[in-house]
C-alpha cells in the first residue's frame, strides 16, 4: 500500500505535535468494537440472503431492494408501525411534560402541608419494578375496555414520577428572587409558572422530552401485552413479529433493524448536546 | 419572610399528575400486594378466593423460582465489568485529546439505540452455525486445531523426541485431542456457562463449563452499557474534580496511577455509589427483553430471569395472583438491596 504525501505529512505532524497518545490506541479499539456490529448489520441488510452467512463482510451484489421489500411486505406494514410508535411517543411526551412541569412547580415553588412526604412517596415509587404495576394496570385496562387501543398505550405512560422529580430538581435551581419580584408586582401563580418558571426550565423540559420520547419509541413490555391487532403494533412489536415469522431471512430482518435504528441515530446526532447534559442532570440528587 | 401555605394553588398544580400517579402507580402497587394473597386467574374458571401466603409458599418451594433467581444474579455479574469499563472510558475521554466528541458519540451509540432491533442483531451475530462471531472464531481456531494435531502426532511418532514428554504424561494427550476438535461456543443455544452451573437443578456440573446463552447475553449487555449513561456520569464527575487536587498530587510527585488512585477514584465515590445502586435496581428487574426477543427464556430455562418469569405467569398463563406474588418478592429484594447499599455505601461517600 502506498501512502500519499498528504498522509505522510499528516502523520508526521500528528506525531511531532505530540498529538499521538497511547489513549488513542485504546479509544480506536473500543470505537471499532462499538461500530463493528452496526457495520455488519448495514452490510448484511444489502446482501442477498445466501451471502449473509459468508465470512466476507462485503456483498458481491448490493441488493438495495431489500429495503423496498421490507417496506412493501404483504405481512407487515412498517409505515404503519412507524406512525404508531411516533404517534404514541409524541402524545406521551406531551402529556408527561405537561403534568410533570405542573407537579414540579407544586413541589419546588409552593409550600403546603405534607409536601415533602408526598415527594418522598414519588421518589419511593421510582424504585418499584415495572412489572409490579404492569399487572394491575393490565387488569385495569381490561376493565376499562382499553386493551388494544391507542388510549391504553398513551394514558398509563403519561404520568411519570421520574419527570416530576427531574423538573422539581431543575426548578429548584431557578433563583427564588425571580418569582418573589413577580409576586410583588401582583402576578398570579399561573403567570409565574407560565411566564417565568416554565421558560427558564426549558433545558430540563427538553431533557425530559427526549428521554420520554426515546423510552416510549422503544417501549416493549407494555405494547407487547396490550396490543393484539396488527394495525396497532408499534415498531418494536412489529420487529418482534417480523423476526418470529421471517427470522430465517437475515438480510430482510437486518434491513428492518436498520430502518428501526436509523431515526434514532439521526435524533442522537441532532440532540447529543442536550442528552449528555440531561443524563448528568438526572443524577444530581437533591 | 412570613410562612404561608399555598395548599389550594398546590392542589391545582398537582392534581393532573397526582391523579395519574395514584391510578397507575400507587394504586397498582397496593393492588398487586393484595392480589398476591389471592388465587386470581384471568382465564380458568377457578372460584376467586383469598389464599393467604399460599402463593409465597408455592413460590419458595418451586425449584424454578430458585433457578430463575440464580439466572438473574448471573446476569448481574456483567455489572462490575461494565461499570469498570465505563470508568476506564471516561478517564480516557476526560483527557484533552482530539476527537473526544466523536469517540463519545460512538461509545454512546449502542446504549442509545438499544432495544428490540439491537437484540435481533445480536441474535444474528451469535448464530452458532453462520453468525459472524463464530465464522471469525473458526478462522482463529483453525491454526490452533492444526497445531494441536501436529504436536500430538509428533509426540506419538517419536516418544523420545522433543515432544516425548507429552506422550508420557497422562493428561496432555487427551487435552491436545480436545484442542484439535475445538469448536466455537454454541452461544444462545447452549446451557454451558463459566461457573459450570447445572441448567435444571441448583448445583454444579463440570460438563456444563464453557460459554453459553447466559454469557452471550452478558457480553452483549456489557457492550451495550459500557459507553452509556454511566460513562457520561463518570465524565461529569471527573470534570467536577477541582484541578488543584491534581496539581497538589503532581507536586507530591504522583504518577498517572497514583493520581487516579488517590484523587480521581475517591472523588468519584458518590458517582460510583449512585451508579452501583441504579445498576442493582435495573439488574434485578432485567433480562425480560433479552429473553422474549432472543431466547424465549431457553435453552432449558437458563436465560429466564425473574422479570421474564413474571411475564410468563401473568401474561401467558394469566395467573395474576401468583405473578403478583413473584413481583412482590422481586420488589422486596430490590428494596432490601437498595437499603443495604444506602446504609453501607453512604458511609464511604464522605469527603
Amino acid at each position: 500500500m502506498s501512502t500519499t504525501s498528504a498522509q505522510r505529512t499528516f502523520a508526521a505532524w500528528w506525531f511531532r505535535a505530540g498529538r499521538f497518545h497511547v489513549s488513542h490506541a485504546f479509544l480506536v479499539v473500543f470505537s471499532l468494537t462499538m461500530l463493528l456490529p452496526f457495520l455488519w448489520m448495514l452490510l448484511a441488510s444489502v446482501k442477498p440472503q445466501n451471502e449473509v452467512e459468508l465470512l466476507n463482510p462485503f456483498p458481491t451484489v448490493w441488493q438495495w431492494e431489500n429495503y423496498l421489500e421490507v417496506l412493501t411486505h404483504k405481512d407487515i406494514s412498517f409505515g404503519r408501525y412507524y406512525f404508531n410508535s411516533l404517534f404514541v411517543a409524541a402524545w406521551v411526551t406531551f402529556l408527561a411534560c405537561f403534568t410533570s412541569s405542573l407537579a414540579g412547580y407544586a413541589f419546588a415553588r409552593l409550600r403546603w402541608p405534607g409536601r415533602d412526604h408526598v415527594f418522598k412517596l414519588y421518589l419511593a415509587t421510582m424504585m418499584v419494578p415495572g412489572v409490579v404495576t404492569m399487572i394491575p394496570n393490565y387488569t385495569l385496562m381490561v376493565k376499562l375496555h382499553l386493551l388494544d387501543s391507542y388510549l391504553g398505550l398513551v394514558i398509563p405512560a403519561s404520568f411519570t414520577a421520574f419527570g416530576t422529580f427531574l423538573l422539581r430538581q431543575f426548578m429548584l435551581t431557578i433563583p427564588p428572587s425571580l418569582d418573589e419580584a413577580a409576586r410583588i408586582d401582583g402576578a398570579s401563580h399561573w403567570r409565574i409558572f407560565w411566564d417565568i418558571i416554565l421558560p427558564l426550565s426549558r433545558p430540563g423540559l427538553i431533557v425530559l422530552a427526549i428521554f420520554t420520547f426515546m423510552g416510549n419509541y422503544g417501549s416493549f413490555f407494555w405494547p407487547l401485552v396490550l396490543i393484539k391487532s396488527e394495525h396497532l403494533r408499534t415498531l418494536p412489536i412489529g420487529m418482534l413479529f417480523f423476526d418470529t415469522i421471517y427470522g430465517k431471512q437475515t438480510n430482510l430482518i437486518m434491513a428492518a433493524s436498520v430502518m428501526n435504528i436509523f431515526p434514532l441515530i439521526l435524533l442522537f446526532i441532532v440532540l447529543q448536546k442536550y442528552l449528555v447534559r440531561g443524563i448528568q442532570l438526572g443524577a444530581v440528587k437533591g | 419572610m412570613k410562612q404561608r401555605s399555598d395548599l389550594r394553588v398546590a392542589l391545582f398544580f398537582l392534581i393532573p399528575n397526582f391523579v395519574g400517579f395514584s391510578v397507575f402507580m400507587l394504586g397498582p402497587v397496593m393492588f398487586s400486594l393484595g392480589a398476591s394473597f389471592t388465587n386470581w386467574n384471568l382465564v380458568k374458571s377457578v372460584p376467586f378466593r383469598f389464599v393467604g401466603l399460599e402463593n409465597f409458599g408455592t413460590l419458595f418451594q418451586s425449584q424454578d423460582f430458585w433457578l430463575y433467581s440464580i439466572n438473574t444474579l448471573y446476569f448481574m455479574l456483567g455489572m462490575p465489568v461494565a461499570i469498570a469499563g465505563s470508568l476506564f472510558l471516561a478517564v480516557l475521554l476526560s483527557q484533552r485529546l482530539r476527537g473526544v466528541v466523536l469517540y463519545r458519540t460512538l461509545f454512546y451509540l449502542p446504549s442509545f439505540t438499544a432495544g428490540v432491533a439491537l437484540l435481533i442483531l445480536w441474535k444474528a451475530l451469535y448464530n452458532p452455525s453462520f453468525g459472524p462471531i463464530n465464522e471469525l472464531l473458526n478462522v482463529l481456531l483453525e491454526p490452533v486445531r492444526a497445531f494441536a494435531d501436529a504436536v500430538s502426532a509428533a509426540a506419538l511418532l517419536r516418544e523420545r523426541g522433543p515432544f516425548g514428554w507429552i506422550a508420557a504424561s497422562g493428561d496432555a494427550l487427551p487435552f491436545l485431542a480436545g484442542l484439535a476438535e475445538a469448536q466455537p461456543p454454541e452461544w444462545l443455544a447452549s446451557t454451558r456457562n463459566l461457573f459450570a452451573l447445572r441448567p435444571n437443578a441448583v448445583g454444579v456440573d463440570a460438563a456444563q463449563w464453557g460459554l453459553g446463552a447466559r454469557d452471550a447475553i452478558i457480553f452483549m449487555g456489557v457492550w451495550t452499557a459500557v459507553g452509556g449513561g454511566n460513562m457520561l456520569l463518570y465524565l461529569a464527575g471527573i470534570s467536577n474534580i477541582a484541578p488543584e487536587l491534581y496539581e497538589a498530587a503532581e507536586i507530591d510527585g504522583a504518577g498517572r496511577w497514583a493520581k487516579f488512585r488517590h484523587v480521581t477514584w475517591p472523588q468519584l465515590a458518590p458517582t460510583t455509589f449512585f451508579i452501583v445502586i441504579m445498576s442493582f435496581i435495573a439488574g434485578l428487574q432485567g433480562g425480560f427483553e433479552q429473553a422474549r426477543v432472543m431466547t424465549l427464556g431457553g435453552p432449558a430455562g437458563t436465560t429466564t430471569t425473574l422479570a421474564y418469569y413474571i411475564y410468563i405467569k401473568a401474561f401467558e398463563e394469566f395467573q395474576i395472583g401468583y405473578a403478583s406474588a413473584v413481583a412482590w418478592v422481586l420488589f422486596s429484594i430490590v428494596f432490601a438491596i437498595t437499603l443495604v447499599n444506602w446504609r453501607f455505601g453512604s458511609r464511604y461517600v464522605n469527603y
